[in-house]
Parts: C-alpha cells; structure tokens; sequence
C-alpha cells in the first residue's frame, strides 16, 4: 500500500507545542509511507486541495491525517480523499490536537506521543479494506416527543410540510408549561389566548396521530427506520366515547386529589379534566384517589356518564409506531422550592414558587385570577419576590442561571400592579438578566412606571410574624440589611431538567449533561442536532429556554427534518458487524449479547447453524466481536487486525 | 449461659473538651448521664490533651490538625470506630484532622508530627448527632419516664452544629430539625423558631460586646414572641452567651429577659427522670426553677388525672 501522511499544524494549536515537521519526517520511516508532510490548515481548501494533488501525483492508496478529533472533521477528509478517487475508509486520522497539544506544554513529549499516534494510525490503514454503504428507504414519519410549545410547533411546521406526524404527551392534555402561565412577557399577552389556537390545531390536523398520557418504552432502529414502542397509560376511560362533557366530575365524591395543573393550591376530584382548554378535553381517573380503587365500591362516575365511557378495568396498551425521526420535546421541571430551608417554601403557606403565582393571577386558576394568599383567602397588599431560587447557586447544584426568572418576576410584578393598584412589590435580586429583545425595556417599565422595588441583595430569611412573613436580607447597594413585611413571598423558582429525562436519553441513546439537560451536537452550529442520527432536539429539555426560543427550536427542528426527508434513501453506515461464515461455530453467543437484536441465526443447505448480521440494525458497538469464541464475527473497519496492529506498534 | 451483649448497646469514645472540665460541666455530666440511660458505654479518651482549636489553628493548621489527630488516633487504639465530642468547637477540629489526613498532599506531614499508628478509621459526631441518629427517636420516646408535657422549648442551634453543610454532614444547614425532633420526642412542645441558626455574635463576647447585647438580644426576643418558656442549646459557647450574658443583653435591650437556657442533655436528662440537682439545673445562670416547678404541677396534674381513670 502507498499511504500519504498529512500533520496539521492547526495555526499554532498543534505547532504551538508539537514539532510538527519532525512528525512528518518521523513518519517518512513506518512501512508503506510513500509521502509525509506538515500543513498549516489541513482542513482548509487549499489544505484538502493539497491531499487530492498528492493522491494523484504520487498514487496513493491510503491517507492519515494527524490534526484534530475524528469528532471535528474525519467526514471533512472522508470526503475530500472520497473526491480524489479513494474509498473513503481507506483514510485514517490522528488526533494529535485534543489528544496531545491542548492537554500539554511538554513540547518533546508532545512530538513523541504525536508520532507515536502517527504510527499507530498508519499500522492500522495497512489493513484497511474497501467498505460501501448500502442504501435504505427512508420512512417519511416524525415522532415527536412531549407536546409543550416546543413539541407543539415543531408538529405543526411537519404537518404544514405534509409529513405525517406522531406526537406522545406524558400528561392528559397538550399545552406543557405554558398552558399553565398567565401572561407572557414581554407583550402581556395572554399565554392560553396565543397557544390555544395552535393546540386546536395540531388536534384538528388530519396528519397528526395524538398520545395523550402516553410515554415512549422503548426505541429500535435507526435513523430513516425508527420502531417505536408507546405506552398508552390506563385512563380507566375510554377517549373514544368520553365527550368531556365534565358530569362525571362534578358528581365524585373524591375531592381530595392533587390538582397538579393548579401545582397543588387547589384540589381536584378523583375523575379529572386538567383545565377547561384541555386538549384532547378528555377525563381521566387517578386511581390513587379513586374510592371504586381505594375501597372497591362507588362507581357514581359509571352510572352517570351517559355515553358509559367509564372502564374500571382498562389496562396500560402498548402500541408500535414506525418513523423516520424523532423530535425530543420534553421540556423541564421546577426546581423543587422546598430545598431553601432558610425561605421556609413548603413549610409556610403564603411561602410560593412562581408557576403556583401564575396559577394564582391566572383567571382559570384556584381563585378564579383574582390575587389571594394561599392559607386565608386575603388579599396581600405586600408581596416579595425572591430571585434566584435553585439558580446560580453550586451549593444546591444548580450553578446554571435559568434565564428566565428575572422577566417572569417582573411581569408578575406588574400583573399584581394592575390587579392591586395599592400594593406594593418588592423584588430581591443578583442581577438582572434581560437580554432578549424588548427584554430590558420591559424591567424598566417596572421598575419606573409600575413603582416596583428592585432590591439587590441575597434573603437569608423568611419567618411568619403574626399571619404576615418577615423577609430578612441585604441591600448591597445600601451596604444595609433590610426587613420587609410581606403577606406573600414568591419564590423565582428556576428551570431543571425534566424527571425521567436521563431515562429516556437511554432509550434514545442520546447523551445529556451533569444535570439531565440533552447535549446538542455542536453548542453553537447543531444546536438541535443530536449525536445519534435522526433524533433531534427542541426547546427546554436541552437547556433552560422561554417561549420565543423554544418555538424557534421547534421550527427548526422540523426544517433539520424536511431536509432529511427530501431525500428518499439512505446511506446506512458500513461499519458494522459481519460473520465469515467458514469460522462461525454456530454457538451463537453474539445473539445473546447484541443489545440491538442485530444478529439472527441461519440454517444453510448444510443444515449448519451460522449467525447473520442485520446490517441496517447493527450499531457497530463491538460486543458480538469480543464475545465470539472463535472471532468469525468482525467488526468493520475495527477488525481484531487493525486494532492488533495499533497495539503491536505502539508496545513494539 | 453466656449472655450476647445486647445489639442497642453502643460503644464510643468520648472526647470531653476544655470548655466541658470547667465551665460547661453540666453538659459534661448530663451528656454522661443521658449516655448511661441509653445504654451508650462512654470510653474515655486516656490522657487526651487539647482539640487544636482556635489558638492553636488560628497559629498553624498543621499544629491544630495534629493535636486532634492525637486524641483520635488514642481513641482508635480503644478500639472504637465513633468518637463523640459535645462541644462544636471540638468536632470542627477533630473533623477537620480527618480532612488533612485524607489529602494526599498533606497527610505525610501530618503523620510525622503525629508520630503514632492512624489509619483514619474513625469517625467524629457530636453527641447531638449521636443521640439524633446513631439512638434515634424511638429509643429516645422509649427512655422517657416524665415528659416535658406543656412545657414550650426552642432549639437554637448556633453557627457551627449543621454548617459548614459538606463539613459537618449532619442535618439541613438551614433549617435543621433535630434538637426539634429531640423536643418532640420527649414530650415538649416545639414552636416554629426563625432564629433557630441567627448569629448569636458568639466570637465578639469580649471584645465589642454591645454586637451581643444586639445579636444575642434579637434572639431571646424571637423566643418570648413565639412564646418559649426555655431555650434548648448543645454548644458551650450559644449557652454561655444566651445565658450568662442574659442579664447583661437585659441591660442593653432595655427590658428584662428571664429565660432559661438548658443543653440538649438536660432536657433529656429530666425527661428520662433523672435528678435535677445532678444534671448540674442549678448550675444556670438565669435560674429554672419556676421551670422545674411547671413540670412538676404538670406531671403531678397528669397524675391525678391517669389516677381518676384508674
């Protein structure tokens, strides 16, 4: 084999502290080394120019190139040796600037593992083969994870693209968290008025299969052949029939059940519509609080529905959707209020988080819009928000800044202005964050025309003093510590990854960071790209993000999926598991250990058993090529002899 | 017949501290008292010397580090795995010997100043964290012959019981709860108290005392509103400050303060049935006796009542 070796010299990312012309002249020594050289951007036009010239002038059959993470650009060099009229796996890459430049100032060192690298890629392109990919029809169906705005838009814009599309909501209605706002800042319009129309639609849009509490088990396949299975949650009625007409639940006797839309200032009744804009406005029975459940008699809700919807002894089902992508939607949760033992949140009343606030100013909500405290019924005339809560703070956790509790503080700052003209606010702050457009005006308003009181400093205490709560902190403008007397503190309770997020990050095989929120492929050029083909990211699930952004991912995901869908075929990858059928012992252990279901077993005309590799299931992880006995199973373009040969040169 | 030890029967070492030889010794000996009643054996720490606290830490780390590595590594040589220390102060300097002997960096010196065999195998507590969950709360109800029935008791914990949180490890920095669960489970009633952790301005006793007279002053305030008729402490220092100090806080404040303030042990002490006089009571500065005179009317009045049933 005549193999060509590039070292990049990355400006001076690599050269800063590698001896990149040594490494070239270093490599001029491995076997079947024809051609070496260093070049400042290898990536660059000239630099892939520069690879085709040297293919052609000096015929060569293989190229390593030693620059940066396979991550960064091996597809930018498949391509561009691809272009030059080689198979594009018969290049390697060293990665000596992740690996080696970034990580140490030991220029000598450096140079040494450099070439070291260099050696140990170039042993390996000596067993290179040839391998081509086979092309797959692509299923032209989106699942759609969570229906939030995120999901919801995101459904909408593939629907209007004439894409069929699947959409899975955990919960008993669409709408996600901002169903549950008041307003929305920085236009006070009202939030259940501009997603309402968007939530009748997705319902009414004949190309969209809605699963309401529903949860995705589990996922097979890959991109363009997804097999999704769903788990459609036991109602105990049946949606079919149910008319939402609500008569069921103005008749059961239950009337202690957690009413979570409301976030717990209300109850609800054991047989429940969420909210009346509920989509799909359907009951369904919790069964925790259900007396037919809890005690074994009852059954008011059977006998009065009148089209006899009710089934006690309906069961979870399992449905199987196929598609082609996958949208993850699935937004994220508050953080839990009650961790700031020195605020007193879950201990004391009037003590609230900030979706239980805008449950309270919203007119749908436990006190019908009008602003009362939570343990009496009055009407507070002074009312502190705290920012900051389960924000910016390591000692919780939580260092990340949540981004959007500075703007819902102020607009609920100035919703209470104009519900209670004579009240007064008060918001403690660290800073104010207002970045988005007409953000920081819209702060300012409350500031000067709504009279609210920003206060910048840190609470170190909330405790009731009579029925009132006494709210202890500093004014680091002043220099002072400041007592206030409210009659509600509201606590700017900030954004965390969703529960089950990391569960079901495994079953899409997706990762996501130390604190359950889903990595995007690039953080500034794939942003709602993932690592795994076919599955894409959209709104607060992959970081905290208000409504305009959220949207935004949601369009753009769907455009990143019209484009996978223009075409109508694609190319599986070829690295993956093959059998030599003249070693294979038929034990079929590779079986047991695919966790993808990748590898059947054969009968040939022989009656000998053999193991057969699904090409398009296999995923290339290499467990079938570990565990078979006698190694017939080999995975491509990692065979035991290239990594043998990796390992032999680097202890020879 | 051999007689198996009995499992609840719980063997620690004791590291008593200079603050309880002398003018803490009633939570010295109620803290050996309660011990005894529940069974815990006390091994006394043989020859123990000083924690390394605040002269000598405040002088050289190290020197702090190894005088409290001293006395656990005697305590190790006892054969115990759990060394329990009253006193705040003492357990800050013990925990933090643990801590310098777990960094690589330091233990090597740490060792040769030492100049003993220590293999870090022990582990520090306060005897508040003894009681609250090595004990628990069953065992503690268990114990109770007289409880604090009627009697309105505030815990106040100080600064350092539950802070730094990733240092002490024990209950919830903010918020703790566990002198609370303690009061409850010998039957007084705990009213919420908001300055259960507010800085009593312990460290400025002497120096600037009028920052106590305020300090102090705001949190015998915030136990008469919330209606206390004692305050329970386990550190020397908040008892030294909230009690001896009292009348001297009165004198700053304008206005008369008269509430006892009791260790953890005490309390326990009287609720387990044990004799006042022996808990060290009269050793109080702002005296309790209308205290003790309450839980006798009370359990006398309870008495009674358990008699006309009879």
């Amino acid at each position: 084999m005549r193999i060509g070796v590039f070292v990049c010299q990355c400006g001076t990312n690599i050269a800063g502290t590698v001896d990149t012309e040594a490494v070239a002249r270093k490599a001029l020594e491995y076997a079947d080394v024809v051609y070496a050289t260093s070049y400042v951007y290898t990536c660059s036009e000239p630099g892939q120019q520069e690879i085709q010239r040297r293919i052609k002038e000096m015929d060569l059959q293989g190229v390593v190139v030693a620059a940066c993470s396979p991550r960064m650009h091996e597809p930018t060099f498949r391509r561009a040796v691809e272009r030059a009229g080689l198979n594009r796996y018969m290049f390697e890459m060293a990665n000596i600037r992740e690996h080696v430049s970034w990580i140490s100032t030991d220029k000598e060192a450096n140079t040494r593992k450099a070439m070291e690298l260099v050696h140990m890629a170039v042993a390996k392109l000596r067993f290179n083969q040839p391998l081509f990919s086979s092309k797959v029809p692509i299923n032209k169906r989106v699942l759609i994870i969570g229906a939030g705005v995120a999901g919801i838009q995101a459904a909408l814009d593939c629907s209007d693209g004439g894409l069929d599309v699947v959409l899975v909501e955990k919960n008993p209605s669409i709408g996600g968290k901002m169903a549950q706002l008041d307003k929305t800042f920085p236009t006070i319009d009202c939030s259940s008025c501009i997603l309402g129309p968007k939530m009748v639609d997705t319902a009414q849009k004949e190309n969209i299969t809605l699963y309401a509490c529903s949860e995705v088990e589990s996922v097979a396949g890959y991109v363009g052949n997804f097999k999704v299975q769903i788990r459609k949650k036991a109602t105990y009625v049946d949606w079919n029939a149910c008319t939402g007409c609500g008569e069921c639940v103005q008749k059961c006797p239950s009337r202690k059940a957690p009413d979570t839309f409301n976030e717990n200032l209300s109850n609800a009744r054991a047989i429940n519509i969420p909210f009346p804009q509920a989509i799909p406005k359907k009951a369904t029975i919790n069964r925790d609080y259900c007396l037919h459940f809890t005690r074994g008699k009852c059954g008011v809700c059977k006998k009065i529905c009148p089209v006899r919807a009710i089934d006690y002894d309906m069961q979870d089902e399992i449905v199987t959707e196929e598609v082609g992508a996958i949208i993850v939607a699935t937004g994220y949760d508050l953080f839990d209020h009650s961790v700031y033992g020195e605020y007193g949140g879950g201990r004391y009343p009037d003590v609230i988080s900030g979706l239980q606030y805008e449950r309270i100013l919203s007119a749908s909500g436990p006190f019908g819009g009008h602003i009362k405290r939570p343990s009496d019924g009055s009407e507070p005339k002074d009312i502190v928000f705290i920012a900051c809560v389960g924000s910016r703070d390591a000692s919780v956790g939580r260092p990340y800044c949540s981004g959007i509790c500075c703007m819902y503080i102020a607009k609920q700052a100035i919703l209470t202005k104009d519900h209670l003209p004579d009240s007064n606010c008060y918001v403690f702050y660290m800073d104010i964050r207002s970045p988005g457009k007409n953000y920081d005006e819209f702060v300012r308003r409350a500031q000067e025309e709504y009279g609210v009181q920003y206060i910048r400093g840190r609470v170190g205490k909330v405790y009731p003093r009579g029925d009132r709560l006494v709210v202890q902190g500093a004014d680091t403008l002043l220099g002072i510590q400041v007592e206030v007397e409210a009659d509600l503190v509201v606590l700017a309770t900030g954004v965390e990854a969703s529960s089950g997020a990391a569960e079901l990050a495994e079953k899409l095989r997706i990762s996501y960071d130390q604190y359950g929120f889903y990595m995007e492929s690039h953080p500034k050029l794939r942003p709602v790209e993932t690592n795994t083909a076919g599955v894409y990211l959209a709104g607060a699930c992959q970081g905290p993000k208000d409504i305009p952004a959220s949207v935004a991912q949601g369009s753009a995901a769907a455009a990143k999926i019209q484009a996978l869908f223009a075409r109508d075929v694609i190319e599986t990858d070829p690295q993956v598991a093959l059998v030599n059928e003249r070693t294979c012992v038929g034990c079929l252990k590779c079986i047991m250990v695919c966790p993808f279901g990748a590898i059947q077993s054969k009968t040939l005309r022989d009656g000998s058993i053999k193991a057969e590799v699904l090409a398009s299931v296999c995923q290339g992880c290499g467990l079938c090529n570990a565990t078979c006995p006698p190694k017939a199973i080999q995975l491509q373009h990692a065979t035991d002899n290239q990594i043998l040969a990796e390992l032999n040169t680097l202890c020879a | 017949m051999l007689q198996e030890p009995k499992p609840s029967e719980m063997r620690v070492a004791y590291y008593q501290g200079c603050s309880l030889e002398q003018m803490a010794s009633e939570f010295d000996i109620s803290t050996r008292m309660v011990c005894e009643a529940l069974d815990i054996e006390l091994v006394e720490i043989p020859d123990w010397s000083c924690c390394g606290s605040t002269p000598a830490h405040s002088h050289d780390p190290l020197l702090s580090a190894a005088l409290a590595g001293r006395n656990l590594a005697i305590a190790a040589q006892q054969g115990c795995e759990v060394v329990m220390t009253p006193c705040p102060g003492c357990l800050k300097a013990l925990k933090g010997a643990l801590k310098v002997y777990k960094d690589p960096q330091k233990r090597a010196a740490f060792l040769e100043i030492l100049q003993m065999p220590f293999d870090g195998n022990i582990k520090a507590i306060s005897n508040l964290q003894l009681f609250f969950e090595n004990v628990g709360m069953d065992a503690v109800r268990r114990r109770v012959t007289k409880p604090l029935t009627h009697l309105s008791v505030v815990p106040y914990y100080g600064c350092l019981l539950s802070r730094p949180a990733e240092f002490m490890q024990f209950d919830d920095p903010e918020n703790p709860v566990s002198m609370d669960r303690i009061l409850e489970a010998i039957g007084a009633s705990v009213p919420d108290f908001p300055y259960k952790t507010e800085c009593c301005g312990a460290t400025y006793g002497v120096t600037r005392n009028e920052i106590v007279g305020r300090l102090t002053g705001r949190i015998l305030d915030m136990a008469q509103r919330v209606g206390a008729q004692a305050i329970a402490v386990s550190c020397p220092l908040c008892q030294q400050n909230l009690d001896l100090r009292q009348a001297q806080v009165s004198r700053h404040c304008h206005r008369e303060f008269h509430i006892p303030v009791l260790y953890i042990s005490q309390f326990m002490g009287l609720a387990f049935g044990l004799d006042p006089r022996a808990l060290g009571i009269n050793k109080l500065f702002v005296e309790a006796d209308s205290l003790l005179d309450f839980l006798t009317s009370e359990s006398e009045a309870a008495a009674a009542t358990d008699g006309k049933i009879a």
